[in-house]
């Protein structure tokens, strides 16, 4: 069973087509990444998926049905940008986590916690920018979801942090969940996608197997992205 | 193991050509267990199914076999381990005698080349 299913997925803000008639299908133990430039409509597409926006037409279908209050339990979701109150410790997002999600494992979050050598009595405002972001990561991939939605998780950190990024990811990513990751930064998350899927202008302009591309268009999914956007 | 990819090719091409690599030169000795698909995943840093692309191919030329629920093993068949190894040879003399060509050399002074002053530079 497909775990996401967008059918003609239209969304309009006034005179802005801002996604356009988009089909997409996700299978599990996949990871897909979203790629386009920057007003694409990565970002409205994830919102719709996350019922934070209502489709303009068209319809989502989360487990074959629509999407609503037990389609929120089961997508995990980064958004771009972070929703965690400054003043609070870490422990103190733990206790929000465990209280809003029942799926949420804390055992799992504190063992990762662990690994990065952060106090649990830090508050959030004195962490780093890439700490904060590995602390969001450790939140959202320790919920036990079908879905895991990760909007821009590699957005100004530098390159020793996306290798911790990547590597949560694929140690922690359920072989019975899809896994959807939104960038523009391609170079460095290429290798762990199992199918791109490119968006520009709101429409879905290519679907296809990473590997499959690389062997029809030649080169690498960030040469061929350039190829196909070039400004 | 080391992995290191070039994003240019399709990345289960390189991991099968690596895991041949180790096979034909009996790194990992026929009839022994392959480590798992999530093991190699992690050490390759990509995607489970990466790999279990890159373990079909393998599969497929017979270099190694799945049993159920015990995993992957390298095969125990000498004689195909021995045919995969003469290919890639094949294909790395082929490659040898194309780049000596490019640089002026014909076949036969290629092979002196290799008999008389190919140990110097070592």
């Amino acid at each position: 069973m497909n775990i996401l299913t967008c059918n003609n997925l239209t969304k309009r803000f006034d005179k802005t087509l801002a996604l356009d008639s988009v089909n997409i299908a996700t299978e599990p133990g996949k990871i897909y990444g979203l790629l386009g430039k920057n007003g694409a409509g990565k970002t409205t597409l994830i919102k719709l998926i996350n019922g934070l926006l209502t489709p303009t037409a068209g319809e989502i279908l989360f487990k074959n049905e629509p999407i609503g209050v037990e389609s929120k339990k089961r997508i995990s979701y980064l958004p771009e940008r972070t929703y965690l109150d400054r003043d609070m410790t870490v422990e103190k997002v733990f206790d929000y986590f465990a209280d809003f999600y029942e799926n949420f494992d804390r055992p799992k979050a504190e063992r990762l916690l662990a690994d990065l050598d952060l106090e649990k009595s830090m508050k959030i405002s004195k962490m780093s920018k890439g700490m904060q972001e590995k602390l969001q990561l450790i939140l959202v991939m320790s919920r036990d979801a079908d879905l895991y939605i990760l909007d821009e998780p590699l957005g100004g950190v530098d390159p020793a942090t996306r290798e911790y990024i990547l590597d949560t990811i694929l140690q922690n990513f359920s072989e019975n969940a899809s896994l959807i990751i939104s960038t523009h930064i391609i170079a460095d998350i290429e290798r762990i996608l199992d199918e791109v899927i490119f968006i520009d202008n709101g429409k879905v302009v290519l679907h296809s197997a990473a590997d499959a591309l690389r062997e029809t268009e030649g080169g690498s999914i960030d040469d061929i992205f350039r190829r196909r956007f070039k400004c | 193991m080391d992995f290191v990819f070039d994003n240019e090719r399709p990345i289960y091409l390189q991991i099968s050509s690596l895991l041949r690599t180790q096979i034909v030169s009996g790194k990992f000795q026929p009839g022994e267990k392959l480590p798992s698909v999530r093991e190699l995943a992690l050490a390759a840093k990509v995607n489970p199914n990466t790999v279990q692309k890159a373990l079909t191919e393998l599969e497929n030329e017979g270099l190694i076999y799945t049993e159920r629920t015990n995993g992957k093993f390298v095969s125990s068949d000498a004689n195909t381990i021995l045919i995969a190894k003469n290919a890639l040879a094949k294909e790395k003399a082929a490659k040898f005698f194309e780049e000596m060509q490019n640089i002026g050399y014909s076949d036969t002074e290629a092979l002196n080349y290799i008999n008389h002053f190919g140990g110097e530079g070592k």
